[in-house]
């Protein structure tokens, strides 16, 4: 199986309208105006929890899409940087909590988890395939475990309660509209980072890494430099997710960076299409609604069956996600438009 | 470009037409939060099947309007429960929320609680001591006991009947064993008694052999607060060992989950003292006819549960208290929530009232496990302790004084 991610080749010269593309300028406006009709409900636990998972998608389908690994540890570098937002921040809990400013505790809290996600990059990019799924999820189970027994610095089975989001220029972050265009912000910016750094220099050569690493490492290239780098990349989008699921659930505890939470980010980004960087954010909506609301279709009793059996159809249908579907049927669909066409 | 255009309508339609289908009609909506998932889900549903019990007495109405219950899930994590409670009141626009299950939930919710102040919030088991004691919410109401209530008369019993001087615990490692532990050492540390070792293991923990070398020689008994399986796996590998000192049980230890097991185990268990809200061979009938009307709902065990007793005891006094306001909730609960305060009513296990803190006042039962006449082990009722409040009978400045509930608190070594 190769998880080749598609971009575009040498592009013409256009204007700046041509290159943002109609589809995403209209995405943009359908989700500035969506606080318009939604309720504070719909904004925070489905539109911005959604976007926090879609940004934790976003940086393994960094790693899965363009450098070929797979990875089960984003939501471990995500917590890492929960953790830290709680221990260098306020919290209610009576243990740690040093009272930095946010804008202080943010840079550090992303900085660490950058850190740590490189590191366990470069343990390991050694291995390939089904080997770095299964030490990225040894240190995933090993860190839950080791958070939910320290009492020192993670505060055990508990964690950290009582963590605000900040207050400045008047607004309160937390409060559903604010808090759901800061979620949108960053996922804007996450995913134009994305598509931006998969067409860059670095992009270009981490594909080709993936594609054929002896070839590149006989062309002079630093293989395992260029893997750990993307592995820092992609705990800078997974610290920043971490920063706002801590200030989304205003807590954190081992059960916030369990395994069940790992596998779910995975999913998310299969589900969504490992090679689309707009995937992971679908896949995080049809998710999150999914956890939301079955429990209303089928009642306590089955609802995870509901769940598990749509993953399995969609997976089943299409190995590629709902964007792969989407890509075998529009054939059917868009004979028109080739004749039309330019 | 069709496709993205496509997927921008779909995107947008799809998160917008939900948030439409509000309805309103004159049912009282109650959400029921507990553990549907995760290792706690046998609990979870038993506590359904206690709170359906007595819905089902009221025959699923108060004051001529019809009760409609809305079920949210957690997997016993309290950003789980807090996420459930929040779709149930947020989204479902429940007033009344019943739940959550366990200790660590409960100071969770507790501090959502917090953030809402016109919705009601009603315990269901969660048991730690601070969801009440301290820092209370003024709209989280708690009508079954917590964790160290529950221990009440244990520690002295341990020490005058079964004459134990030293015991060493063996306990969970979360917020509700402190408590039972607190709960069990505040009386048997005041009578004399020492614990010279105290284990703390994480839930699910299945090799407890470090656990066991670590326990003293000397020790008269042990002291055991786990559930379910961590119970049946710490007791099989501690007899294995070798060891043999007896053992004084947490309220969840010795319940029926653990007492069908089969093998050797139920040799070491016979004759295990333990306490809780409620007991086995209780006579008293209000507590048979509950059993009776308990076994109605699908997939019933043999006895109830604490856990279905104290989401029926919490769900009793929501829908007493909802027929006293004529189930009106239109001024943001707060009749309701003064009918809470005040209310007092006999429950299948004793009379329940409410302390300042809005947490129980109510009957504790003293057991010992036996074997019944069919061979099926039970818990025995030794002695009922009545109206044990939070602060177990100390004065409440001198139990402030005691402490928070932590791993290290109480300590008499």
């Amino acid at each position: 199986m190769s998880l080749t991610a598609a971009t575009d080749g040498a592009m013409p010269q256009q204007n700046w309208l041509d290159k943002l593309g109609a589809a995403h300028i209209l995405l943009a406006v359908a989700l500035l105006l969506y606080p318009l009709v939604a309720s504070d409900f719909f904004l925070t636990q489905i539109a911005g929890y959604s976007m926090i998972f879609g940004v934790l998608a976003l940086s393994l389908m960094l790693l899965a899409g363009y450098g070929g690994m797979l990875s089960l540890a984003q939501i471990t570098v995500a917590g890492i940087a929960a953790y830290a937002v709680a221990i260098l921040g306020n919290n209610t809990s009576n243990v740690l909590g040093f009272g930095w400013p946010w804008w202080i505790v943010v840079p550090f809290a992303v900085a660490a988890a950058a850190v740590s996600s490189a590191l366990i990059g470069w343990i390991s990019v050694r291995t390939e395939g089904i080997y770095t799924l299964m030490i990225t999820l040894a240190i995933a189970t090993a860190t839950f475990y080791f958070a939910q027994q320290n009492y020192a610095i993670f505060n055990g089975h508990s964690g950290y309660a009582g963590i605000h989001a900040p207050v400045f220029w008047g607004i309160d972050w937390r409060d559903p509209k604010p808090f759901y265009y800061l979620c949108l912000g960053l996922a804007a910016l996450s995913y134009a980072a994305v598509l931006y750094g998969s067409r860059s220099t670095f992009g270009m050569t981490l594909q080709a890494i993936r594609d054929n690493p002896r070839r590149m490492r006989a062309l002079g290239y630093h293989v395992t430099a260029h893997k750990v780098f993307a592995w820092f990349l992609a705990g800078i989008l997974a610290g920043l997710a971490g920063v706002l699921l801590v200030w989304f659930n205003g807590r954190v505890s081992p059960g916030t960076i369990g395994v069940d939470v790992a596998i779910d980010v995975l999913v998310i980004a299969v589900i969504g299409g490992l090679r689309h960087p707009i995937g992971s954010f679908l896949g995080a909506i049809v998710v999150i609604l999914m956890q939301t609301f079955a429990i209303d279709i089928v009642g306590a009793e089955r609802f995870n069956t509901l769940i598990g059996l749509v993953f399995l159809v969609i997976v089943f249908v299409s190995p590629d996600g709902i964007l792969g579907l989407w890509g075998r049927i529009k054939p059917h669909f868009a004979q028109e438009s080739l004749r039309a066409g330019p | 470009m069709h496709r993205r255009t496509l997927l921008a309508l779909a995107l947008f339609t799809g998160l917008t037409a939900p948030s439409m289908a509000l309805a309103a009609d004159d049912a009282i909506k109650i959400g029921l939060l507990a553990t549907f998932e995760g290792p706690f889900t046998v609990l979870g549903e038993d506590s359904e099947r206690g709170a359906m019990t007595a819905l089902a007495e009221a025959n699923g109405s108060v004051a001529g309007k019809k009760i409609e219950i809305v079920k949210g899930s957690s997997d016993a994590s309290p950003d789980s429960a807090v996420r459930a409670a929040r779709k149930l009141v947020e989204q479902d626009g429940v007033k009344v929320l019943v739940g959550p299950l366990s200790g660590d939930e409960g100071l969770a919710v507790k501090d959502y609680a917090k953030t809402k102040p016109d919705v009601t919030f009603i315990n269901g088991t969660s048991a730690a001591q601070d969801t009440t004691l301290r820092n209370p919410a003024e709209n989280f109401f708690r009508f079954s006991t917590d964790g160290a209530q529950w221990m009440a008369g244990l520690g002295t019993y341990a020490f005058k009947d079964k004459g134990y001087k030293k015991v060493a615990t063996v306990a969970e490692d979360y917020s509700f064993p402190y408590t039972q532990v607190f709960g069990f050492m505040a009386e048997f540390c005041k009578a004399g008694g020492h614990v010279p070792s105290k284990s703390w293991v994480p839930i699910g923990n299945k090799d407890f052999s470090s656990v066991i070398a670590a326990i003293p020689e000397d020790v008269d008994a042990i002291y055991v607060a786990l559930g379910g399986a961590d119970a049946v796996n710490f007791l099989t590998q501690y007899q294995q060992a070798g060891g043999s000192a007896p053992l004084i049980g947490g309220s969840i230890t010795v319940d029926q989950t653990v007492l069908t097991s089969k093998g050797k185990l139920r040799d070491v268990l016979k004759g295990t003292p333990s306490a809780g809200p409620t007991a086995d061979t209780n006579d008293a009938p209000a507590w048979k006819a509950f059993v009776d009307a308990y076994k109605k709902q699908p997939g019933a065990f043999p006895s109830p549960s604490l856990f279905a007793h104290g989401y029926y005891v919490n769900m009793k006094a929501t829908l007493l208290a909802l027929d006293q306001v004529g189930g009106d909730v239109s001024d943001g609960g707060k009749k309701l929530r003064e009918a809470l305060s005040k209310l007092s009513f006999d429950t299948p296990t004793g009379k329940v009232s409410l302390d300042k803190n809005r947490n129980a006042v109510a009957d504790i039962f003293l057991t010992e496990v036996t074997e019944g006449s069919d061979g099926n082990l039970l818990n025995k009722l030794v002695k009922v302790v009545p109206q044990v409040n939070q602060t177990l009978g100390i004065p409440e400045d001198e139990f402030m004084k005691l402490g928070a509930v932590n791993r290290d608190n109480p300590s008499c070594p």
